[in-house]
């Protein structure tokens, strides 16, 4: 017994050093929770946001980034039509281009909880009561649709109503809409599959392992003209529910730049600049008819 | 006169301390255990962060509202574990057999086999699915499997079927060669030899790790999610985690995992002690 002591009290000191140097929280959420209520009366310059790094605006995006939203894979050439709105939200809230810094942040990291490595995070995330419980989103910057892209030659080459999609094997992205949207309005009879970027759902396509892939319309007309050989649009799903889906940027809960943030899209809704980057950067979806 | 055996004084004296030192020792584990338990949850709970950790990844309405879909993705799990394993340990153990062969005719397949472990036991699993995964479909072979499912199978049991492949050379190396010695003496041929002495002292031998690469596999098995293939609970998982941004759904399957791999390991504990997997010359 005694011989034992030593080494049990040890442990326990051990413990208790492990409890007590155990970090303070690096992102009192709670304090800045109380800063955003007032934060709406405040000015939102670059001087009085409470940024990742002072008079820097940090954005967060994954990689790849993905036509048409981006282009050539890199969010700071400003081109495609995020990296555009985010360039643009920047400048409303007072910021210059070189002020804008970029950071790569994955699905999932953009989403857990805890310090973000981002001010806000513009990645086509759509905005869902449920995930508000999680994260603040910005107003919406982009009016969603979606859309159903295939081969010619594919079974789906030929679809003309939902009705027709159902036999076939649809494919969707992890993590999207998309996948809720096959599953409650098309309700295929295969399961659908998912994949973990739009590489691995447009390779499965080519190789005839999936009939067809849901995507949102941009990024369909995108990969029928310009990734797949023989791309096809085969039409664009209606609109379901009360609420238009919309891509809102992301922000930490309760985070103190929402407010601004969402002022910032709101303003550029107004004056017009969306619908210009829209013109821009997005093809027009007219050639997409509208499956019933 | 009473002719059944009483213990003598003395050795009811030893008995009776033998069974207070028992008792003390069980309490002494008991404090210390409630003493270390109850210290490490209180530092988890005293985390400045716990409240948050709490409700993204410890909530019980997500848990409930996850369970049904992580389960089903779970089956699927099983299932794609239970076709591998068996496919993992006949080829497996042909490959052992075919590395271990004996005699100058059996170069070429020696060879061959040591180029296939060395090549699969190489080659991360992730790139092995995604090539066998999309490379066999895109060569667009006749006959060739394109359904995901069947390709990430194959994928899973290339790469450790030659983990396992070891493991059985191992076991089989293992026995003294006084065993093969003494088997032809008794005039077995060299494949009895191997059949009825070799093989059942070698895979007894490497019960534990064979078990290792198993519970590997069961856990790989939701690897084959990357082809798009069957929703598995860790994809199942993700895509509730991707509606809500909780992470809940990740602990639900985690703990799955562990109720299919914890129970594995007891029972195949408890078959290598009743065949007496145990050191040379027994416990000491």
């Amino acid at each position: 017994m005694s011989r034992r002591l030593p080494a049990a009290g040890s442990a326990l000191l051990a413990l208790l050093a492990v409890a007590a140097c155990a970090p303070a929280d690096s992102n009192d959420e709670a304090s800045s929770a109380g800063s955003s209520s007032s934060s709406s009366a405040a000015s939102c310059a670059p001087a009085d946001l409470d940024t990742l790094t002072s008079g820097t605006l940090t954005i967060g995006t994954d990689s790849p980034a993905y036509s048409p939203w981006f282009e050539d894979n890199d969010p700071a050439n400003g081109k495609g039509y995020e990296s555009a709105v985010a360039y643009a939200v920047a400048k409303q809230l007072g910021y210059t281009d070189d002020q804008v810094k970029w950071s790569t942040v994955t699905f999932n990291a953009a989403v857990q909880p805890g310090k973000k490595a981002f001010d806000f995070d513009i990645n086509q995330f759509s905005i869902t009561d449920e995930r508000k419980e999680a994260v603040d989103f910005s107003s919406g910057y982009y009016d969603v649709a979606q859309a159903v892209v295939t081969v010619k030659g594919s079974k789906a080459a030929g679809a003309t109503s939902i009705a027709d999609l159902k036999g076939l094997k649809l494919g969707a992205q992890v993590g999207t809409t998309s996948y809720d949207v096959i599953e409650s309005q098309i309700a295929p009879t295969s399961d659908p599959s998912v994949f973990d970027d739009n590489d691995k759902a447009k390779l499965a396509l080519n190789n005839g392992q999936i009939d067809a892939l849901v995507v949102d319309l941009p990024t369909a007309l995108y990969l029928a003209s310009a990734e797949l050989d023989d791309g096809v649009v085969v039409g664009q799903l209606p609109q379901t529910g009360d609420a238009q889906e919309q891509f809102g940027l992301l922000l930490a809960k309760n985070s103190s730049l929402t407010d601004c943030v969402t002022q910032a899209v709101d303003a550029l809704r107004e004056d017009g600049t969306l619908e210009t980057l829209e013109t821009e950067y997005l093809t027009d979806s007219a050639g997409a008819p509208e499956l019933k | 006169m009473s002719d059944t055996w009483t213990p003598s004084a003395r050795q009811r004296e030893r008995d009776a301390y033998r069974r207070r030192q028992n008792l003390r020792s069980l309490l002494i584990a008991v404090v210390s255990t409630v003493v270390i338990g109850g210290l490490l949850i209180a530092g988890m709970v005293s985390a400045p962060g716990w409240q948050r950790t709490q409700e993204t990844f410890f909530n019980w309405d997500k848990a409930v509202d996850a369970f049904p879909d992580v389960l089903a993705g779970f089956w699927i799990n099983v299932k794609v574990f239970g076709a591998s394993a068996v496919c993992v340990l006949i080829l497996g153990m042909v490959l052992a057999i075919l590395k271990t062969l004996t005699g100058p005719v059996f170069w070429p397949v020696r060879a061959l086999a040591t180029v296939y472990i060395d090549v699969f036991r190489g080659l991360p699993m992730i790139l092995l699915l995604l090539l066998v995964g999309f490379g066999v479909p895109a060569l667009n072979l006749t006959g060739a499997p394109t359904d995901p499912v069947v390709l990430g199978c194959i994928a899973l049991v290339l790469s450790y079927s030659a983990y396992v492949a070891e493991v059985f050379r191992a076991g089989i190396e293992s026995i003294h060669p006084s065993q093969r010695a003494a088997a032809r003496s008794l005039g077995l041929s060299g494949s009895q030899t191997m059949r009825f002495v070799v093989l059942p002292q070698a895979v007894r031998r490497v019960v534990p790790p064979l078990l290792n690469d198993l519970v590997s596999l069961s856990k790989d098995s939701g690897l084959i999610s990357v082809l798009g293939a069957a929703i598995d609970s860790v994809r199942a998982a993700q895509i509730k985690t991707a509606e809500s941004f909780n992470f809940t759904p990740y602990v639900v399957a985690g703990l799955l995992f562990l109720v299919l791999t914890i129970p594995m390991t007891r029972i195949t504990d408890r078959i290598s002690r009743r065949y007496g997997a145990v050191p040379g010359g027994g416990h000491v």
